[in-house]
């Protein structure tokens, strides 16, 4: 009878321990699937009235950022060390770049030079 | 200012060479147009509507000519949905003008997003325009994408670098600059040195009683540079021209009629054909403004200059498209 008992309870503690196992698979494999399919939303920069707002973003490496153009004039995206260019936007378009190595980078609107913002890459 | 004598400007208060009187002459020019002539430095405007007192001799050079600006073909919102349609309208404003002007001068944003379709468009309205020339100079939208390589085979023919070039006509020296290319982050309107250096080696042979008129698309003057309005490397290029007795420097980009004179040089720019912007500070940024459309056309505009002879400066009527 004792002997029984002993048995259940380890049958029991067995399938609890494959459930959590699975449960944690389950979990890493989630996560994974996060990480190939570029799933995590892009920092949002919006073009209003002729500003980059926010002026500045501090992300970490292997964020993508998303510039949209919300005014009713074209603009553009030129990093001033050259490393992205945007076609031009028109209103309600947007461009987006995944900033992969840590550093800070200024960049401006070609079309207005006067707009310019800066992002930092961690 | 003690050292610009010919100047009409007599109470500078805030140091941008606009005087009161002056400014509420800027107003009526953007409101319902005048006919400014400049005599020995001296500025007469006269009312649009009022331009059949003006006598024969003060309407009529040996040389007329009409500037057109920033006509953004391709342009479709709230602001001016038709910008087709207020071209022509400046077209037959140009076609009812009393003398048949020699050319056009379009200074810049000839197109809105640099598209073929846009530029034909645009060259399509003004052939049918009484005068058959048009001069070009490439405004920051006709550049976008290409670093200009369009406009160049387009209009860039007898042009050197990014697209400059200067001509002769009835006496008078016209030049025609490019700043809309190599733009810096956190910079205006720019020259360059290559285009400077041309342009020193253009004028150099000239005799200093030669007229010159100079046309670019951002202004040649610090109009507003919080929004990007002025040249960075303009004041070089105007130190070229000190010699000359008489220098009218045309601009576009700004959207409403300005001027300013400044010893020799007188500085205008240009209604756009297309959509009006707000007045240097006046809104938050320098975006269409959005007006009635009862009241679009008489924001727009078209330039008719006259040259007469034997006078110091050019005569400029600035007419909405009322």
């Amino acid at each position: 009878m004792k002997r029984t008992v002993f048995k259940r309870t380890s049958l029991t503690l067995g399938f609890a321990a494959l459930a959590i196992v699975m449960i944690m698979m389950a979990g890493r494999a989630k996560s994974f699937a996060a990480t190939a399919g570029q799933e995590k939303p892009a920092t949002e920069v919006k073009i209003d009235n002729f500003v980059f707002a926010p002026n500045t973003v501090t992300i970490a490496a292997g964020t993508t950022i998303r510039w949209t153009n919300r005014d009713d004039i074209p603009h553009n995206v030129v990093a001033e060390d050259k490393s992205f260019k945007s076609k031009v936007m028109d209103t309600d378009e947007s461009f987006t770049y995944t900033f992969a190595k840590p550093g800070t980078y200024t960049y401006f609107c070609s079309i207005h030079p006067k707009m310019t913002g800066k992002v930092v890459v961690q | 200012m003690s050292d610009k004598k010919n100047d009409v400007i007599l109470h500078d208060h805030n140091h941008d060479g606009i005087d009161r009187r002056g400014f509420l002459k800027c107003m009526a020019w953007a409101g319902t147009g005048a006919f400014c002539v400049m005599q020995g430095g001296v500025l007469k405007s006269y009312s649009l509507s009022r331009l059949g007192e003006l006598s024969e001799k003060q309407a009529k050079g040996e040389l007329s000519f009409v500037q057109i600006s920033d006509s953004h073909m391709g342009f479709n919102k709230p602001a001016n949905p038709d910008v087709a349609a207020t071209l022509k309208a400046a077209v037959d404003k140009i076609n009812a003008l009393p003398t048949k002007p020699s050319f056009i001068l379009h200074t810049g944003d000839i197109s809105h997003l640099s598209k073929p379709e846009e530029f034909d468009a645009t060259e399509q309205i003004l052939k049918g325009a009484s005068a058959k020339d048009v001069f070009y100079v490439p405004g920051e939208h006709d550049v976008i994408g290409d670093d200009g390589k369009q406009y160049l085979e387009r209009y860039g023919k007898n042009s050197k670098g990014a697209g400059w070039y200067s001509f002769d006509h009835s006496g008078v020296h016209f030049i025609g600059l490019v700043n809309v290319m190599n733009l810096k982050a956190g910079g205006l309107g720019s020259l360059g040195k290559e285009q400077l250096e041309w342009m020193e080696g253009d004028v150099k042979h000239l005799s200093k009683s030669t007229p010159i008129v100079v046309f670019a698309h951002i202004p040649l003057w610090s109009v507003y540079p919080e929004w990007g309005w002025g040249t960075d490397d303009s004041a070089q290029a105007l130190g070229y021209l000190k010699r000359f007795g008489s220098v009218t420097v045309l601009n576009g980009h700004i959207h409403q009629t300005m001027q300013k004179v400044e010893g020799n040089v007188i500085f205008h720019t240009a209604a756009s054909t297309a959509f009006p912007q707000p007045k240097p500070g006046s809104a938050p940024s320098p975006g269409p403004m959005k007006v009635p459309a009862e009241q679009l056309h008489s924001v727009l505009g078209v330039r008719d200059v006259n040259y007469l002879p034997g006078k110091s400066a050019l005569a400029v009527i600035d007419s909405t498209l009322e």
